[in-house]
């Protein structure tokens, strides 16, 4: 091979990437793709709108700034401060709430720490601390949105976390879980994530249903003024099919274990 | 324990029933890493001979550096491909990020040095040997190359399946350029990862089967093209 039938090659394979168009890559968070929910909707987008839709699976703070470099065409995150500051930015267009679903706190089965006869998260939390070496806690650590809620709850209960009960491990959600079950350790899981989670071990679910523990998703078009080369046209038109009735209708009637995993809140325009 | 019986068990059955998505990322695999291996040995084989047989003032040097990129961390090659492929960066006009040809990029970086490392160890070797030769028959550089790249193919064939191994293992790289893209860039490696992630372990192995039979699949079929150790010759 000469170095210009390489470069003949190379070519070649970026056309045919070109080509196939009516494609559009959407950055979504790891909770989201870990649920299960993209393999019912996409299909479905594909179907209704001719367009197929790549999921770049990272965390909240990877995904907006893929979204800021323009190499993707939409994002999909749950980080209600990050997302308003991307959007003040001009890095997107506008920002449309989709649906919510809620976080839980995950912990060894015995709940040495009693987090779960807490009435708040923040409470939850504090005994979780409290317990010192009795207890370990693991954080993603990945400035994700699960992990910003996270660092929000400790904020609420007044406590920096630190110290060796606190282990930041820096990976995706299904990472931390796996984590968490081998060191049988309390963490701060969404609760699609954690119905979907095959090796639970000897982890349970220890308390749930605080507002603080509400997670908005919301969809954020990138701005075409700043990269021209996004699919604007295709990103709006995915937009209206999320926020329309047949979304709806497939994402409350989404379960897993008999549990409805996700509320649909879109506002029609 | 019961994970690796699991996992055998499901590699078995992915297998059997050659089950369309198993087909997919693996066919992806073979595609990225053999397309890496064939573009890197164009450049590293011929490098390698270059080196072995000229003498110039940074010889020592180059060599050393050869063989220390032979260690690149391959999240660090992803990371720089990365940016200069991302449409905020240099070659961002090219829209290659987030696709194959991104990861072929980024494994021939990888598998270059390795590549070229081996051939010019097995170059040198002959060229001591061929020396006196190829001088005494007055061969043009050009000539003395071409004949001991030649001579010399069973052991660059070697060169060559160390790089694809490096390549068909390959995790860190890909992941990041490719973006693990179900049905545009997922492959084996990416898929484990995934897999694990999703606290599968048996699948995970699964496909962590699979991807040691295609490595031993390729290398077998490689070495019966080529008709090594055939039982008239040694």
């Amino acid at each position: 091979m000469t170095p210009k039938s390489i470069l003949t090659t190379l070519a070649a394979l970026w056309l045919a990437s070109a080509a196939a168009a009516e494609e559009l890559k959407m950055a979504v968070t790891t909770s989201f793709a870990n649920s299960g929910l993209a393999e019912i909707l996409l299909p479905v987008i594909e179907r209704d709108t001719g367009i197929t839709v790549q999921l770049l699976v990272v965390g909240t703070g990877q995904a907006l700034k893929l979204g800021e470099a323009g190499d993707v065409d939409a994002v999909l995150v749950h980080a209600r401060a990050a997302e308003d500051a991307f959007v003040a930015a001009g890095h997107a267009t506008h920002r449309r709430e989709i649906m919510y679903n809620d976080f839980i706190v995950v912990g060894p089965s015995d709940d040495a720490a009693g987090a779960g006869a807490a009435t708040t998260a923040a409470a939850s939390f504090a005994a979780i601390a409290g317990a010192g070496a009795g207890a370990a806690f693991v954080s993603r650590g990945d400035d994700s949105g699960t992990h910003k809620a996270e660092l929000a709850i400790w904020q609420a209960a007044g406590i920096t976390p630190g110290g060796d009960w606190y282990k930041s491990v820096g990976q995706g959600m299904g990472a931390a879980l796996n984590t968490a079950a081998g060191m049988n350790a309390y963490i701060l899981a969404d609760r699609a994530s954690w119905l979907n989670f095959a090796n639970k071990g000897d982890l349970a679910l220890i308390f749930e249903g605080d507002a603080a523990l509400f997670n908005q998703y919301a969809y954020l078009p990138v701005n075409p003024a700043h990269h021209p080369h996004v699919k604007a046209e295709a990103a709006q038109a995915l937009e209206a099919w999320l926020t329309s009735d047949t979304a709806k209708a497939l994402i409350e009637g989404y379960r897993i274990a008999g549990q409805q995993l996700f509320t649909f809140n879109a506002v029609a325009n | 324990m019961n994970d690796l019986f699991d996992g055998l068990g499901q590699a078995l059955r992915l297998l059997v029933t050659l089950d369309a998505d198993l087909i997919e990322i693996t066919g992806l695999s073979l595609r990225v890493s053999l397309g890496a291996t064939v573009v890197a040995s164009a450049i590293g084989l011929p490098l390698g001979a270059w080196i072995a047989v000229n003498r110039f003032r940074l010889r020592r040097t180059v060599i050393a550096l050869l063989n220390a990129l032979m260690g690149l961390p391959p999240v660090v090659v992803g990371l720089v491909v990365y940016v200069i492929l991302s449409r905020s960066g240099p070659l961002g006009v090219l829209g290659l990020l987030f696709t194959p040809s991104a990861m072929v990029i980024a494994q021939v970086i990888i598998v270059t040095p390795i590549i070229a490392s081996i051939a010019h160890q097995t170059i040198r070797d002959l060229w001591a040997d061929y020396h006196d030769l190829l001088i005494s028959l007055h061969a043009t550089r050009r000539q003395r190359i071409v004949t001991l790249v030649w001579d010399a193919r069973r052991g660059l064939l070697t060169a060559g399946l160390a790089g694809f191994g490096r390549a068909i293992g390959e995790v860190g790289a890909i992941m990041v350029v490719g973006g693990n893209i179900e049905h545009a860039t997922r492959a084996l490696t990416t898929a484990i990862a995934l897999e694990t992630g999703k606290g599968d372990f048996a699948m995970a192995l699964a496909l962590g089967f699979v991807l040691i039979a295609l490595a031993i699949a390729v290398n077998l079929a490689l070495h019966m093209l080529s008709g090594t150790e055939r039982s008239s010759r040694w």
